[in-house]
């Protein structure tokens, strides 16, 4: 570890909490329908697609009607984006020729995006043509991104409301997310991207003769205008197989550090909305610091296990940390910060092969998704995951003074606790449901790649990538088969729906509720004993769930690899 | 949930023209003119023809040029189209070796490198980043110490001075930008390119 390292690491912390307050003060003036500086633009857009759908932008909904708008136009989305990969070959913009998607990866990849996940089964450049990345994959990237908004959104009404029947409308959040935050920032985002040497063309792949006499055929395509929206969005599906190692998805220092940032700005303005909403910014903060610890405590063991580098390796006189899957560009530091902020967020682009990371700088990533990605998080999936655990968190603290818990002036109730336990419970019995099944039949031993535990490692880190609706991968496992595009799949749709429904009962069950004023025996939830409380219930809550999977895994390898054993053949 | 049906199908119609074909094609248009280098894939000409891109490392063997990193993209088996076969830098098919910390496959091949290495250089040790495949098996960089390591070899290679080269490199070595950010390297293209004119003087 070196100084540099560190100040590369707080230039980013700074960087993201510079923008919490400004962001964040847009997007509420987005979500409370106010008007902006981009309104004399946007708004004649708005009113036409409103007219056309025949939306009342007045009209909210009930939180059932509200889940039903939601669920309805994720299946139309599905249907359409697996309509499109599977004829890409009798459509235009494909100039490298690329066949039709076979029906399970088509299942695979339709599922994947339509639940944030964007879970690569495929390699993009010798996969998809422009045609699917652009229709399909940059634009369900967009209604992924701004449906996880939306629901957040709805979540905070719930707790900012007193006494109300609806959470807000459905289309309108949609809409307004997509139209006045994703598109204008893209739009600027990809030129940036372009100016760093990210390629923007349909031209087709170019065949080039090498220096040395080689031949070379150079994949290109409409590349920036998706690297945007996959990271401000946090869907993390590389446009290329390699995703942001790509040096054409990800070609500088300055190219990496943005697109770092750009990954948890959302995701972090999104408390400040929560505060500014519920009409108090501290609570906001406190949100955000237990985050931040968090994330803090997941870089430091990240960096050093990297830098450390691995104990077989090291044996053969090997100094400089552990470079497998790294790019020289990045080196140590970058890559041990974006697979920290790509798993905490759930993004799942990758700058360096999780794979070949060290066991324990392996593990962090593992762990992030496990607790729910809600360090950060998604957009608008990590808010509304935190506020699971927040729910959790006070229904605890109750337990213990002996009162009725409340939270932002709401009694916490039998209802709320019994929602939010079951989606919390939705995401271990995805995750290690199917790990357990897959290390006992044929169809999933034969993923694996690495020999030993790191091979239960990559099956492990499959499920839980997919549950947690991330994306990255351990990227050795054969996962493009039938078992796995199905199992796979399967759990991306549960670890979305089954998380998202019940934060929305939640949220229709608490703006039914009278906001009650705080009295003197009220428990503060903006200092650090909330803050400290909140970690807690995050940490056991995973930690004890989760435990006995990583220690067959990464724990067990790291204390091998300590001992300088090695799996495989070696051959 | 019928009256639901009219929004959705709109806004699915709509939506999918603005952010998945207006989006992507508006701003291929903006960025061809205003980077229109970039947005072609920053390709290197010589002598008027594309010989590769800034950005995408090219395979290097011969003694005579710096090498870069070890790469583990593959392609399609020419004799059978089921099965893959090491293809150094396809650049049409990004990949890393996704081996594991207590691989021994991994431990094998890096032996191997290694040995390799050092009979090339015994004065200096072997910078890790020339044994270690790089993420997307397209690095375009190498550290610097990896350059200079390999300065003696090119050196003896071409007949030039030691002296000359490690100037030639020390040239290209790029720093952190703003001294903050990223690692220094060396793009080995760039570097090669130098070489030649190098020799043709």
């Amino acid at each position: 570890m070196t100084f540099n390292g560190w100040f590369q690491i707080a230039l980013f912390g700074a960087v993201v909490l510079a923008l919490v307050k400004p962001l964040g003060g847009y997007m509420t003036r987005v979500f409370t329908g106010e008007r902006t500086l981009l309104s004399p633009l946007v708004e004649p857009v708005e009113r036409g697609l409103y007219r056309f759908a025949g939306i009342d932008r007045d009209q909210e909904q009930h939180w059932l009607a509200y889940a039903g708008a939601m669920l309805l136009f994720h299946a139309f989305g599905f249907l359409v984006l697996y309509a499109l990969l599977r004829v890409q070959d009798l459509l235009p913009f494909n100039p490298a020729g690329q066949a039709a998607v076979a029906p399970d990866l088509a299942f695979n990849i339709a599922a994947s995006f339509v639940t944030n996940t964007n879970w690569q089964s495929y390699g993009g450049e010798t996969t998809l043509s422009y045609l699917s990345q652009m229709l399909g994959l940059t634009h369900q990237n967009f209604l992924s991104a701004a449906t996880g908004i939306a629901l957040s959104i709805a979540l905070v009404r719930g707790f900012s409301r007193a006494s109300a029947k609806t959470v807000g409308s459905f289309w309108v959040d949609l809409t307004r997310t997509t139209l006045y935050l994703l598109l204008p920032l893209c739009i600027v985002y990809t030129l940036f991207l372009v100016s760093q040497g990210i390629p923007q063309t349909l031209g087709p792949y170019l065949d080039v003769t090498t220096l040395e006499g080689g031949r070379q055929t150079l994949a290109l395509g409409p590349v920036a205008s998706q690297v945007a929206i996959k990271m401000l969005g946090t869907n993390g599906g590389g446009f290329f197989n390699a995703n942001a190692a790509h040096p054409f998805e990800n070609p500088t220092a300055l190219s990496n550090f943005v697109q770092m940032v750009s990954i948890f700005a959302i995701g972090a303005a999104l408390t400040n909305v929560f505060g500014r909403m519920v009409g108090d910014d501290r609570q906001g903060w406190a949100i955000l610091g237990a985050m931040g610890a968090l994330f803090l405590t997941g870089i430091a063991v990240v960096y050093a296990a990297e830098s450390a580098g691995s104990p077989v390796l090291n044996a053969l006189h090997l100094s400089g940390g552990n470079m497998e899957g790294k790019e020289v560009r990045f080196g140590i530091v970058a890559s041990a910060l974006f697979a920290v902020v790509t798993t905490a967020a759930s993004c799942g682009a990758v700058n360096a092969m999780h794979d070949s990371f060290t066991a324990l700088g392996g593990m962090i990533p593992l762990i992030n998704m496990e607790l729910g990605e809600v360090i950060v998080g998604g957009v608008g999936a990590g808010l509304y995951g935190m506020l699971v655990f927040v729910i959790v968190t006070i229904f605890v603290a109750g337990l213990m003074v002996g009162r009725t818990p409340e939270y932002l002036g709401k009694k916490i109730e039998g209802r709320e606790v019994k929602m939010a336990m079951l989606a919390i419970l939705c995401l271990p019995l995805m995750m290690l449901g199917f790990t357990a099944l897959a290390t006992v039949v044929a169809a999933g031993l034969a993923g694996p790649a690495n020999a030993g535990p790191h091979g239960f490692s990559e099956i492990l880190y499959a499920y839980t990538s997919a549950a947690a609706n991330n994306g990255s991968a351990f990227g050795g496992l054969t996962a493009n088969t039938a078992f796995y595009n199905t199992t796979l799949a399967i759990g991306m749709l549960f670890g979305r729906f089954f998380v998202i429904v019940p934060a929305l009962a939640i949220a229709g069950s608490l703006a039914a509720k009278k906001t009650l004023p705080a009295s003197a025996g009220t428990f503060p939830t903006h200092g650090g004993l909330f803050v400290g409380l909140l970690v807690g219930v995050i940490l056991i809550v995973g930690g004890l769930t989760f435990f006995p999977a990583l220690a067959l895994g990464p724990i067990v390898e790291h204390l091998a690899g300590a001992a300088g054993q090695t799996f495989g053949t070696g051959g | 949930m019928l009256t639901q049906l009219r929004p959705a199908f709109v806004l699915i119609v709509a939506l999918t023209g603005i952010t998945g074909l207006a989006y992507p094609l508006a701003m291929t248009g903006i960025a061809g003119l205003v980077f229109s280098s970039q947005a072609a894939g920053s390709i290197v000409l010589r002598d008027g023809k594309p010989i590769g891109s800034a950005l995408i490392g090219q395979s290097f063997t011969s003694a005579r040029y710096f090498q870069g990193r070890p790469s583990a993209t593959s392609a399609a088996d020419p004799a059978d189209a089921a099965k893959t076969v090491p293809a150094p830098y396809n650049a049409g098919n990004s990949a890393g070796s996704n081996l594991g910390p207590t691989s021994a496959d991994l431990a094998t091949r890096v032996k191997a490198d290694l040995d390799a290495r050092q009979v090339e250089n015994p004065e200096l040790p072997v910078p890790v980043d020339l044994v270690t495949a790089s993420g997307s098996g397209l690095d375009p960089d190498i550290s610097p110490e990896a350059a200079l390591f390999q300065v003696s070899r090119v050196a003896t290679a071409r007949a030039l001075p030691e002296a000359r080269l490690r100037a030639l490199v020390e040239s290209k070595i790029e720093g952190r930008l703003l001294g903050v950010l990223g690692e220094p390297r060396v793009n080995v293209l760039a570097l090669n390119l130098a070489l030649d004119d190098l020799g043709s003087r």
